[in-house]
C-alpha cells in the first residue's frame, strides 16, 4: 500500500522540487535585488572614503592593465593577420583598418575586457568579501554600526563600474595598435589606408554601442561578483567555511561570464 | 503572558520564536523563548552545540529577525526597527564574536583604533593615546603593528575585546570567548573579563558550553536544548526545571540526576 502511495507520488515530488528550486532562484534573485540597492547607495554615503577608491581603482584599474594590455595586442595581432588573409583574396587589404577597428570597438574590446576584469578582479572582489562575511568581520562592522557598504563594498562597486569602459578603451588602443603592428608592418597594408579606412567607417554610432556595452558588463560583472560574495551564506549547495568561498568565487565568474556574453549578443541584436 | 516588568531589565525576549527552512523539515531553533537580562548584571547562556546560542545574539543585535516575537532593547522591537534607528542602537553595544572577527587586513592598532575613527569625531592623537592604554591594560603592548593573522588565539580574543570596549558600550556580548583556548588563557580571559566588567560597570551577556566553570561568574543562566529555554539564577535549580528537555541536557551535560517525584 504504502509502496503504490509512493510510487504514484513520484511526478508530486519532481513538480515539488521544481516548485522549491523556483521559490529559491527567485529569492536568490531578490536577495541580489536588495544587495544591489544598497551597494549603489552606498557610494552616496558620507564620509566617502576617497583613500579606499583609489586604492581599489589602482588594484582593479591599474592592476589589470597589464593582463589588458597583453589580450588586446595578441587580439589585435590575430585581427590583423587574419582580416589581412580574408581580404587579400578579393584585392580589398585597404578594408583591414575598418574591419580591424570596427570588431574591436564593438565586440571584442567590451566582451574581452568584461571576462578578463570578472577572472583577475572579479574573483579577488567575490573572495574577498566571501571572506569577510564568513568570518563575520561584516557583522562585526555592523555592530559597530560601521556600513560594509560605504566602508568597503561600494568603494569597490564604484572602482570596477569607472575601470571598466577605461579599461575597454585602452584595449580598443591597443588592438588596434596590435592590429597596424601584424596588417602594416608584417603584411605590408599601406599605413595611410589603415587609418584612413578606419576615419571613413567609423562612426560615433559604433562607439556609442561599444561603450554601453562596456558600462553594462561593467554592472554585470561587479554585481554579480561582489553580491555572490556578499551572500555567500544564503547560496544553495555552496556548502561551509573555506569551501564555500571558493565554490561561489568560481560560480560568480561562471555566472558573470555567461551574462556578459549573453547580453552582448542581446545589446547587439536591440543597438545594432 | 504576564511578564515581571523589572526596572533593571535591558533586553527582553518576548514569546521569540525563530525556525530555519531545512532540506526535510523546519528546524526550530527558539520556540517561545521568553527571558530578561539585567542590567549591570552577567547573563550567561549555555547549551550544546548548534542549539541556537549565537542566533540569540544575532537576534539582540538585530543581524537576524525572528519569525515572531519581540526583541526589546530598552524600550524599542529590534525586530520591527529600520536601518537608521538599528544602527543608533547598535552603538550601545560591544561585541566579541566567537572567532574574533578581527579585521585581518588591519594591524591590530588599525583594528582597535577603527570604532574611534569611524563612529567618534575624535582627533587622531586622542585616539593614538586612548588606543594605547587600552592596549596596555589587556597586555597588548608591543603586538599593536602585528597583524591578526600572527596573534595567538588568545591574543586576538583580547583584542577583540579590546576593539568591543572602545566606545564604552553599556552591553557586552560575549561569543563563546574561550573556546579553543587552553586552560590558563581560559582562566585569563575570565579574569580579564572581571576585571572590565568592574572597572566599566557593563551589562555582560556571555555564550558559552564551558559548562560548569562559567556558571561561577554567572548572576543568571539560561539553558537552551533542542528548542526549550529555561532560565535560573542558581545552578542548583537546573535539575528542578520544569522543562524536559532541559533536564534531560542537565543530567546529560551536567551529571545532575533527575530528582522528579
Ligand atoms: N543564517 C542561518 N540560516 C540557517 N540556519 C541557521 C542560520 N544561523 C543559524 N542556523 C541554525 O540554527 C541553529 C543554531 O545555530 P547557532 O546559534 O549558531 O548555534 P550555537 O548554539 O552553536 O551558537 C543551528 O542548527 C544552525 O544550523
Ligand atoms: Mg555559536
Amino acid at each position: 500500500m504504502s509502496q503504490t502511495n509512493s510510487e504514484s507520488m513520484a511526478p508530486l515530488r519532481w513538480v515539488g522540487a521544481l516548485g522549491a528550486h523556483t521559490l529559491y532562484v527567485l529569492g536568490d534573485l531578490g536577495r541580489m535585488g536588495v544587495f544591489l540597492f544598497w551597494a549603489v547607495l552606498g557610494v552616496f554615503k558620507r564620509p566617502f572614503r576617497f583613500k579606499e577608491l583609489l586604492k581599489q581603482l589602482s588594484f582593479i584599474g591599474g592592476g589589470s592593465m597589464t593582463l589588458i594590455f597583453f589580450t588586446a595586442l595578441s587580439s589585435g595581432m590575430v585581427l590583423g593577420l587574419q582580416g589581412y588573409y580574408s581580404l587579400h583574396k578579393f584585392g580589398a587589404e585597404g578594408m583591414l583598418g575598418s574591419a580591424v577597428s570596427l570588431t574591436l570597438i564593438m565586440e571584442l574590446g567590451p566582451v574581452l575586457t568584461a571576462l578578463m576584469v570578472a577572472g583577475r578582479a572579479g574573483s579577488a572582489m567575490c573572495a574577498e568579501i566571501g571572506i569577510m562575511r564568513i568570518s563575520e568581520q561584516i557583522d562585526a562592522l555592523e555592530c559597530m554600526a560601521i556600513d560594509p557598504f560605504r566602508y568597503f563594498i561600494s568603494p569597490k562597486f564604484l572602482a570596477a563600474l569607472l575601470s571598466l569602459p577605461l579599461l575597454t578603451a585602452f584595449f580598443d588602443v591597443i588592438g588596434i595598435l596590435g592590429g597596424y603592428i601584424a596588417g602594416v608592418h608584417l603584411m605590408g597594408v599601406n599605413s595611410g589606408a589603415y587609418f584612413s579606412g578606419m576615419e571613413q567607417s567609423v562612426t560615433n554610432h559604433d562607439i556609442q554601442l561599444g561603450v554601453i556595452k562596456s558600462f553594462i558588463f561593467g554592472w554585470l560583472v561587479v554585481w554579480i561578483c561582489t553580491g555572490r560574495g556578499y551572500l555567500v551564506q544564503k547560496i544553495r549547495g555552496a556548502g561551509f567555511g573555506a569551501e564555500s568561498v571558493s565554490k561561489v568565487t568560481t560560480q560568480a565568474v561562471v555566472l558573470s561570464s555567461i551574462s556578459v556574453l549573453v547580453f552582448d549578443y542581446l545589446l547587439t541584436a536591440v543597438l545594432l | 503572558m504576564t511578564l515581571t516588568l523589572h526596572e533593571e531589565a535591558v533586553i527582553r525576549f518576548v514569546d521569540v520564536c525563530v525556525s530555519f527552512a531545512g532540506r526535510m523539515q523546519e528546524n526550530i531553533v527558539l520556540d517561545q523563548a521568553n527571558f530578561t537580562v539585567p542590567k549591570g548584571k552577567t547573563t550567561v547562556i549555555a547549551g550544546g552545540s548548534g542549539q541556537g546560542k549565537s542566533v540569540i545574539l544575532k537576534l539582540i543585535l538585530g543581524l537576524l529577525r525572528p519569525n515572531s516575537g519581540q526583541v526589546l532593547v530598552g524600550e524599542k522591537n529590534i525586530a520591527t526597527m529600520g536601518y537608521a534607528q538599528l544602527q543608533e542602537q547598535r552603538m550601545r553595544f560591544g561585541v566579541l564574536f566567537q572567532g574574533s572577527a578581527l579585521f585581518d587586513s588591519l594591524t591590530v592598532f588599525e583594528n582597535i583604533a577603527l570604532p574611534l575613527r569611524e563612529r567618534t569625531s575624535m582627533r587622531n592623537e586622542e585616539i593614538v593615546a586612548k588606543v594605547q592604554t587600552t592596549l596596555k591594560q589587556l597586555e597588548l603592548g608591543g603586538h599593536e603593528d602585528k597583524y591578526p593573522a600572527q596573534l595567538s588565539g588568545g591574543m586576538k580574543k583580547r583584542v577583540g575585546l579590546a576593539r568591543a570596549l572602545q566606545l564604552d558600550p553599556e552591553i557586552v556580548l560575549f561569543d563563546e570567548p574561550t573556546t579553543g583556548l587552553d586552560p590558563v588563557m581560559t582562566r585569563e580571559i575570565y579574569e580579564l573579563f572581571t576585571q572590565t566588567q568592574q572597572r566599566l560597570g557593563y551589562t555582560a551577556v556571555i555564550v558559552s558550553h564551558d559548562i560548569p566553570q562559567i556558571f561561577s561568574l554567572a548572576d543568571q543562566i539560561i539553558l537552551l536544548n533542542k528548542g526549550e529555554l529555561d532560565v535560573f539564577t542558581n545552578p542548583s535549580q537546573i535539575p528542578l526545571s520544569s522543562k524536559t528537555k532541559i533536564r534531560e541536557f542537565a543530567r546529560l551535560v551536567l551529571g545532575y540526576e533527575e530528582t522528579k517525584g
